[in-house]
């Protein structure tokens, strides 16, 4: 049972060059980055490094491109599909750093699978092996990792972060590391979908990272949605490349073209979405070969845990299947970048993976497994860099006395706190405007409208009335996120008067020319929208 | 979502309090660990095959419990069903040398 909660005095407190938040590749690519680099890193999760975030428990692509003359073709041919929000230079250069991550795994002896010319297949990570090893490889490096810690607010001394305090969830105790940089790798927000590895991610970075200044965008793009085997957590796609699609009474769902759907990823998505908000619908993975049968087997065993424990042969059997909702994580919104180096605008704060804006990578489509994992790869590695760079910077600054915690929302009410409020009816109340199909796969504008209102009045409610005490501030943080995140997704999503990519605004079709750009999102409370600059600034040293 | 956590397998090692990223049990003085927080179970699967005595089982069903016995996992040989299918054996990790994904990729 966890202990009560100590006094304030017998609060865990560190000092370190760099903190890193996040238990995901891009936390220990960070860590490792950082460590590197001479600075002394702490590592604090929410959970485990190693089982937490998206990764640890999927099996994920990565976009890996080798250097040569062809790179640049392929990220041309990528950036034709993002919507024109993508920037090439950071695209490329995301493919390079990655690159050499990959290979630097295979030196540190990471068992990548063989090609049949016995070559390393290093285009693919296996989720839970990958994180343990990285486990590994960050504790080698010598980072203090602190698990279940998980963070409730950063710490400013006025012109700078410095540090953030949290809980040990665990014992019901307070912690504060005192650090020289901040690396915010606390993944994207699923808005709680019981989705695999994704539960977790509550947007906590984004809330913290806007209450100390920072811009977020690309929160408009949260209608990304995977299949996945009905009330299973199983949002891999892949599988369904293979699959025949039909109703209730049997009849199957047609293509674009007029023929039956037989892959059911990537555009088609769209064709599955309209059915469900129809009625059930049922899958069968009957285009599949047996060879290809077995490979997914093999290759995929997580996908098929739900098949097997509910006594399905899905090649030869029609099941049920929905669309789960994936909010920012395979959506392309967060925290925005100033510069080359992950540096958020706000001194001595950086941020690395899905809780970055991956617009300059992906922009309005999603990444999907692969993008987003290169992106972990390389963001992490730069963030962690950065940090400890301008950690060194300020090495020989005392810590200042008058340190300042930032949090707000869920922690400090703006008014008095109110029991009538609670962190599970917020999270309901934000999840039923945006994970509906008909609401946020397809939008319009007047339901975008409605959405808004009722989240305005979520927030009020949350800034003004939501607290917790000891470790319920854990969930009461989770949900003033996930309301902050529901907000600013629904009202960049108004702002976009057209449609691009998974922003798809049924009454906007196509695409504009005056939206060929990013929204950018600054403050919490009042926040305004604004378009992005053209470029974003070159790292300034 | 986490169903059993089976007395007759269980070691009480207590890796599963440290491994569950959802915080979902408690260990305890004197006996096998405890699903405490059973609602924050993210269903990722990831404790079983941590475990190095197959003593978890984490049902399909992601949005409450199905209700699945421990005899009734046991006759269907479901403990330890996906670290073998990954090639995990007593907690740890293995066969990721193995995974034939990239001919998926070359399908596709």
């Amino acid at each position: 049972m966890p202990k009560p909660q100590k006094s304030v005095s017998d609060r865990l407190h560190l000092q370190a060059d760099v903190l890193v938040l996040g238990g995901g590749p891009s936390a220990a690519w960070a860590a490792v980055a950082a460590a590197e680099s001479g600075a002394k890193v702490v590592l604090a999760d929410k959970g485990y490094l190693g089982t937490s975030g998206a990764t640890a428990p999927s099996n994920t692509g990565t976009w890996c491109v080798p250097p040569g003359d062809n790179r640049h073709a392929v990220v041309e041919r990528r950036w034709q599909r993002t919507g024109e929000l993508a920037d090439p230079r950071w695209m490329l250069r995301c493919v390079d750093t990655a690159y050499r991550n990959l290979l630097r795994l295979s030196e540190w002896g990471y068992p990548f699978p063989s090609e049949d010319d016995g070559r390393l297949y290093i285009a693919n990570l296996r989720g839970p092996d990958y994180m343990r090893f990285m486990r590994r490889r960050v504790l080698l490096a010598g980072v203090t990792v602190l698990d279940h810690h998980p963070a409730l607010e950063l710490l400013s001394d006025g012109d700078a972060i410095v540090g953030a305090a949290g809980v040990v969830r665990q014992i019901g105790q307070d912690w504060r590391v005192d650090a020289n940089a901040v690396v915010l790798a606390t993944g994207g927000c699923a808005f709680r979908e019981r989705i695999l590895g994704a539960t977790g991610l509550t947007g906590d970075g984004y809330l913290m990272a806007a209450e100390a200044g920072a811009s977020l965008s690309g929160m408009e793009f949260t209608g990304k949605y995977t299949l996945a085997p009905y009330g299973s957590s199983l949002n891999k796609g892949l599988p369904f490349r293979w699959a025949s699609f039909h109703r209730e009474d049997g009849s199957p769902i047609l293509g674009p073209t007029g023929e039956p759907l037989r892959n059911g990823i990537g555009d088609r998505e769209e064709e599955v979405a309209r059915a469900l908000i129809v009625g059930p619908v049922y899958a069968r993975l009957d285009q599949a070969e047996p060879a290809l049968q077995g490979w997914l087997r093999q290759g995929q065993p997580n996908c098929f845990v739900p098949y097997d424990r509910a006594g399905i042969d899905p090649f030869s059997e029609l099941f049920r299947i929905t669309l789960r909702a994936e909010g920012t994580v395979r959506g392309t919104g967060g925290i925005n970048i100033v510069s080359d180096d992950c540096a958020t605008g706000v001194p001595g704060l950086y941020v690395a993976g899905d809780a970055a804006s991956r617009e300059m990578m992906t922009g309005a489509v999603s990444g999907g497994g692969a993008v987003n994992s290169s992106w972990a790869l390389a963001s992490g590695w730069w963030a962690g860099k950065g940090a400890s760079t301008h950690a060194q910077r300020r090495t020989g600054k005392a810590f200042r006395s008058a340190v300042q915690s930032l949090g707000q929302a869920g922690l400090h009410p703006a008014s008095s706190a109110s029991a009538d409020i609670s962190a599970g009816e917020v999270i309901e109340a934000v999840r039923s405007e945006v994970t509906p199909l008909d609401k946020n796969f397809f939008r319009t504008g007047e339901g975008l409208e409605k959405s808004g209102e009722r989240l305005e009045s979520v927030w009020r409610d949350v800034r003004d009335h939501l607290q917790g005490e000891g470790l319920d501030r854990v969930r009461t943080r989770e949900a003033a996120s996930i309301a902050a995140a529901g907000r600013w997704s629904v009202a960049a999503a108004l702002h976009r008067t057209e449609s691009r990519g998974m922003h798809r605004r049924t009454d906007l079709p196509g695409k504009s020319p005056a939206f060929a750009h990013r929204l950018v999102i600054t403050g919490v409370d009042a926040f305004r929208i604004a378009g992005a600059p053209e470029r974003l600034a070159e790292l300034a040293s | 979502m986490i169903e059993i956590v089976s007395a007759t397998r269980c070691v009480e090692c207590d890796i599963c309090v440290k491994v569950c990223p959802a915080n979902v049990f408690d260990a305890t003085d004197n006996g096998v660990p405890v699903i405490a927080r059973h609602e924050d179970c993210q269903t990722c699967f990831l404790c079983e095959i941590y475990c190095p005595t197959d003593a978890l089982y984490v049902a399909e069903f992601a949005e409450g419990p199905t209700g699945i016995t421990e005899a009734q996992a046991d006759a269907r040989q479901l403990f330890g069903s996906y670290a073998r299918g990954l090639g995990w054996k007593r907690g740890k990790a293995g066969g990721s040398e193995f995974d034939p994904t990239h001919r998926i990729r070359v399908a596709q």
